[in-house]
């Protein structure tokens, strides 16, 4: 399916989501809360069929958090990206996707690592990269090292 | 009770030991936890991160053009796979092309580091398998390629060829030549690589049969390079989205349906021959013209996302570049190959026994650098 034509298929389906085409791929925008039902239904749904989880990563906006899923169909070969946002700084959640694809297990783990984004559900939620004792989310715009040298 | 005063033999009759951070059978510095029952392995925990330079946080401070360098150092075999990719990402959010010239030189190089790597990879996994000769075999070709490299770019691994919009510098007058001259030597290499290794009774049943991985399983982890076209996933970048002229060309993906160490095996070995023939029907046809476009002195690339990937020597790397149109990337993503098919060693390696875990670890072919970032 094109962009315009999957932006169709999604609105059908979803109505509380916003739509990015200034990219190569179609950015579908929602809020946290809907993650699951929408990726499931991508997942699922023999017109999309999303089965293929490549890259799951964060984005510190400052204002808020942004969690970027790329997904590819194997058997259509479009691609969507699934933007949730999460408002809350402080304590960011967000339902993990897990169970639906292995992959995120580390994924997730990685970004709690370094944006310290709580997976709910997660089955092993742990720091991946940096020491188990370390402090702040280096990857978030605000956390200053005071060890660190700017040249 | 070990040194960290942890119980070595948990109330499940499970004896818990710790394999690395400093084992050469990793390939670098990777910690598994592993869980046996007798010399069953129950359970693996990775712990990774030993060597995390921080990378992507590293590149928010840096230009677009110096953020590329920092790449080498990530799969430092396929140094020059992770600069093509970040100078196509930079190219895709300037909307400039490279020269042809320069696409058909950065594809040379691609599959020269790919044809280097996959020959470290067949030196080692024969020592892990306890074959030493085979190490010795790979590193003679390999020095080959690595000399041509040094006569391009003046680096032997971490190249920094390629830059946005093109190449660094065009090629040494000696390359053509000296690269058709190689080729002669490791296509006349091939038989020798497969009767000391692949046919070899030991080796084949160290292989053959262990570590399955279900393609199932493989997409599910997403997994790619050998390790998911061993088991009958198609997954080549090079195929599915080509860039940088691959289009043009004539290789076969190749895929096995084994899922086992062999299967991974056979398909690293048949990639190298695709390689050679990669490099064969570009070599005489590297067209006139500049080696590099026109770009700005700064780099500014507009605000928006810019998505690339790439098949590197261990499967599809992605660089993921957020740009808030100021002179340094606002966020930077690394997908790396390495990350992803380490996840599925779980569930390759979980019924094996303890000494297959080591042809696993070789076939799955880990480089720790660039799991860590």
């Amino acid at each position: 399916m094109t962009n315009e034509e999957l932006k169709q298929s999604v609105s059908a389906l979803f109505t509380n989501v916003t739509y990015d085409e200034t990219g190569e791929f179609l950015n579908v925008v929602i809020d946290a809360k809907d993650l699951r039902p929408l990726i499931l239904a991508l997942r699922s749904n023999k017109e999309f069929s999303f089965d293929y989880l490549f890259c799951l990563t964060c984005v510190d906006w400052k204002t808020h958090l942004m969690m970027v899923y790329h997904l590819l169909s194997r058997t259509h070969k479009h691609t969507v990206v699934l933007k949730a946002k999460i408002a809350d700084v402080n304590n960011p959640e967000i339902e993990t996707v897990c169970d639906i694809w292995q992959t995120a297990n580390f994924h997730e783990r990685e970004v709690y690592d370094l944006f310290g984004v709580k997976f709910l559900n997660h089955p092993d939620l742990r720091r991946i990269l940096l020491d188990e004792n370390w402090e702040g989310f280096p990857l978030r715009k605000n956390y200053v090292d005071e060890n660190m040298i700017s040249i | 009770m070990n040194l960290l005063g942890e119980d070595i033999v948990t109330e499940e009759g499970e004896f818990v030991i710790n394999i690395g951070p400093q084992h050469p059978s990793t390939h670098g510095v990777l910690h598994l936890k592993v869980w046996l029952d007798g010399e069953m392995i129950k359970k693996i925990q990775p712990h990774l991160g030993y060597i995390h330079r921080s990378i992507e946080k590293m590149s928010e401070s840096l230009s677009y053009r110096n953020f590329i360098y920092a790449t080498s150092r990530m799969d430092y075999l396929s140094a020059h796979i992770n600069n093509q990719a970040c100078a196509l990402c930079v190219e895709k959010g300037l909307q400039i092309e490279a020269p042809p010239r320069a696409q058909i030189i950065r594809v040379i190089m691609a599959e020269l580091t790919r044809l280097a790597s996959h020959q470290l990879w067949w030196g080692c996994t024969g020592l892990d398998l306890g074959a030493v000769t085979p190490f010795f075999y790979a590193f003679r070709e390999r020095e080959f390629i690595m000399e041509i490299m040094e006569e391009t770019c003046g680096a032997r691994l971490t190249m920094n060829y390629s830059v946005p919009g093109g190449v660094m510098y065009d090629i040494h007058p000696n390359f053509q030549t000296r690269v058709k001259d190689v080729l002669k030597q490791i296509r006349s290499k091939f038989n020798e690589y497969d009767d000391i290794l692949t046919g070899n009774v030991i080796f084949e049943q160290r292989t053959k049969g262990v570590g399955y991985l279900s393609p199932e399983d493989a997409i599910s982890f997403g997994c790619t390079g050998a390790t998911a076209r061993g088991s009958g996933v198609s997954c080549d970048v090079r195929k599915w989205f080509p860039y940088d002229g691959y289009e043009k060309v004539q290789f076969k993906e190749i895929l096995e349906t084994g899922g086992d160490c062999y299967a991974r095996y056979m398909v690293r070995m048949a990639e190298m021959k695709q390689s050679v023939y990669i490099i064969e029907q570009l070599i005489d046809n590297i067209p006139q013209g500049d080696f590099q476009a026109k770009t700005k002195m700064v780099l500014k690339l507009p605000k928006g996302e810019f998505y690339q990937r790439v098949e590197t020597a261990r499967g599809e790397l992605g660089v993921y570049i957020v740009s808030d149109g100021a002179a340094s990337p606002y966020r930077i993503k690394y997908r790396s190959p390495n990350f992803c098919n380490l996840s599925a060693l779980e569930t390759m390696a979980v019924g094996s026994k303890i000494g297959d875990l080591v042809a696993i670890m070789s076939t799955i072919d880990l480089v720790i650098p660039d799991v860590d970032r």
